[in-house]
């Protein structure tokens, strides 16, 4: 994305820090120990641009979205959209946010009320937000969105139990696209659904996008899909961010050593470079987010961990290009 | 040396909605150290096959056909039998290691149980045992982890308790049932080098049970496709990655985002998978299929030899020659 835009969403040192019980002991008098869930993440955010958050579980990438949309209320931080700092706004600036920012869960059947009709779920975010539309067009709108995500309109009354996954997903999409949003959030939207509708529902976020000029939050553990979809791959690890950089370049010049690692470790449908690939396996597991390591939160699995990557703590910064490493040693 | 011979292999479930027939006609033969891949989407019986063979069907499901281990069926075996093989000379990995392992019990006493019952160890011998074996799947500090409980451990060091325990007899085969689906990336990677060790050191044949065929092509010699509740195509890794033929395995690796594509739109397999309650006449793979003659709707094809290539099954009534223009498509684009 050319610089000289203005970015949509810019979020600054945005950190989520939840406070828990101690795990050795469960009284409620004990001192309560903070788990950085996310801690100081930076990025912008372009429009029609594509971000894609990959990262293993418990590396804070849920949570990082749920902040975006104040679901999770950060602890410091600003997230910054169009130029105006939510986080000082209240809750009636969220709530006009929410009109532009709309979400897509991974549960595609948990994620949509069992009570109620398709015509119900998806009509919904207009009723809040544009009260002032009738019955009759609201309806209008459902219908047309419905056709557009590729579900029928016998189908209007239908509940959500009566679909498959694929179908309960093009539900959530079109209940999310329902109020022309400018940003979506989808978070791990295709990890539940088999290969072959996956594929359908990839392509039918891509062309949404194209047509609507969307900007996409693609958060997912799995690289292949992510590189499929994204434009610029934001890299996490144990809350902090490891590697921001375009697509290409990361994919085919991986600098940080944990972004190398997870490359590797991809198994590709392809034997004869299978059988001959090295994988670079971390040792051991990933550290408790409630008592990360020192300095750098990857050395203790890092193999090219030195002594200073225990005492430095490494912010991101450029290395070539757009591309943005946080590790000491680049 | 074939050790386990599956001929003819059906289950069925009486359900409410009637008869469904989770797995049709499902045939092969598993030699020592091989590694049979098994791939197919939700519903199409993949897992009931091996769960069949494992006698571990629910109650409602029945089965027909013959699976010979040792020239004895597993299917027809009564139970006091089945259980002199099952976790000894047959063991099987789940997929969710939480909810596979009994909460209740050390990894110590749920191990030693094993050796206890299936080579009347002692106690002391098989916690001994049991704790080589957790060294071997690599869990650090084992001797002391050991006396631990599951909740203890992290997703990828209890699947590792699962290998190790499934491996405690040395069985002659390992049923995986996606080992891998529930675990991150990187420790996939470690989970996969792992039982490709192991087979280098055991000689365990192997079937792997999965949707991803990233998975598939690291690891096995032979790769079964299946598609609801029938074997679609049946061949070694190489064919079915270099040269698919047949419609829905060309589908399937289409519709794979692959890292070393350009990223243009995937070729998605229009619709759903048929309802095993209320399957097609014809071929399962019909209504979905671009290359479907009017055949297909009313006879399910065979699964046959193709002509040049006899080590290929495939069950599909159109010509390879047919396909071969997609095919060539594929492979311009992917390999």
């Amino acid at each position: 994305m050319s610089e000289t835009q203005q970015p949509l969403l810019s979020v600054r040192n945005v950190k989520v820090h939840f406070q828990v019980a101690s795990g050795e002991s469960v009284l409620p008098w004990t001192a309560k120990k903070t788990l950085k869930a996310v801690d100081g993440i930076s990025f912008d955010l372009y429009p029609g641009e594509t971000l894609g958050v990959v990262g293993e579980s418990g590396c804070g990438k849920s949570t990082l979205s749920r902040a975006i949309l104040n679901l999770i209320p950060a602890t410091d931080g600003e997230i910054v959209w169009m130029g105006k700092d939510l986080r000082k706004g209240g809750s009636r600036d969220w709530h006009r946010v929410r009109r532009d920012i709309q979400m897509i869960f991974q549960d595609p059947l948990a994620s949509l009320d069992p009570r109620m009709t398709v015509a119900q779920i998806i009509a919904e975010p207009l009723r809040t937000h544009r009260p002032e539309l009738g019955n009759k067009e609201v309806m209008a709108r459902v219908r047309q969105m419905m056709r557009r995500v590729g579900l029928t309109e016998q189908q209007i009354n239908r509940y959500p139990h009566e679909f498959s996954g694929g179908q309960c997903q093009r539900i959530g999409i079109a209940r999310a696209l329902i109020l022309e949003p400018k940003l979506i959030i989808c978070d791990e939207p295709v990890s539940a659904l088999d290969v072959s509708i996956q594929a359908q529902i990839i392509n039918l976020l891509k062309e949404l996008q194209r047509e609507m000029g969307l900007a996409l939050i693609f958060i997912a553990h799995d690289l292949a899909v992510v590189k499929h979809i994204s434009d610029r791959i934001l890299v996490m690890y144990l809350g902090r961010e490891m590697e921001l950089a375009n697509k290409r370049a990361l994919y085919d010049t991986p600098t940080h050593p944990y972004t190398q690692a997870l490359l590797s470790a991809i198994p590709f449908p392809d034997p004869a470079r299978e059988r001959s690939k090295t994988i670079q396996l971390l040792s051991g597991d990933l550290p408790s987010p409630i008592n990360p390591p020192s300095g750098c939160v990857f050395r203790t699995r890092c193999p090219r961990a030195e002594a200073r990557c225990a005492e430095e703590l490494p912010k991101l910064h450029a290395v070539s290009g757009d591309t943005q490493c946080s590790c000491l040693l680049t | 040396m074939t050790l386990l011979q599956v001929k003819d292999l059906g289950v069925r479930f009486s359900t409410h909605d009637g008869m469904v027939h989770a797995v049709n006609g499902v045939s092969f033969n598993l030699d020592r150290g091989q590694t049979l891949g098994i791939v197919g989407e939700s519903g199409s019986g993949k897992s009931q096959s091996v769960l069949a063979m494992m006698g571990l069907l629910a109650r409602n499901g029945n089965t027909s056909g013959e699976a010979l281990y040792q020239d004895k069926n597993l299917l027809t075996m009564p139970a006091h039998e089945l259980n002199r093989i099952r976790g000894n000379r047959l063991s099987m990995i789940f997929q969710d290691p939480m909810t596979s392992l009994n909460p209740y019990l050390t990894i110590e006493r749920q191990m030693t149980e094993v050796l206890e019952l299936h080579k009347g160890m002692d106690r002391k011998s098989a916690k001994k045992r049991a704790i080589e074996l957790l060294d071997a799947v690599r869990i650090p500090d084992a001797k002391r982890r050991v006396d631990m409980y599951p909740h203890e451990f992290s997703g990828g060091m209890r699947q590792r308790v699962m290998i190790a325990m499934a491996l405690l007899c040395e069985p002659e085969i390992l049923i995986a049932d996606e080992p891998t689906t529930a675990l991150d990336v990187t420790v996939q990677a470690q989970i996969l080098s792992l039982l490709k060790d192991l087979q280098r050191d055991f000689g365990t044949a192997i079937i792997m049970i999965t949707h991803d065929l990233g998975v598939v092509a690291g690891l096995c010699d032979q790769v079964m496709v299946m598609y609801g509740g029938r074997v679609m195509e049946y061949a070694d890794a190489d064919h079915i990655f270099y040269q698919p033929s047949h419609p829905y395995t060309i589908g399937l690796l289409g519709a794979l985002p692959r890292m070393d594509d350009a990223g243009e739109a995937l070729t998605s397999i229009p619709g759903n998978p048929p309802n095993l309650a209320n399957m097609p006449k014809g071929c399962p793979f019909y209504e979905r299929c671009g290359h479907a003659l009017d055949v297909c709707a009313d006879t399910i094809p065979p699964l046959e030899a193709t002509g040049e290539r006899s080590q290929v099954l495939r069950a599909c009534h159109v010509p390879v020659t047919q396909l071969s223009i997609q095919g060539q498509d594929k492979e311009a684009l992917h390999v």
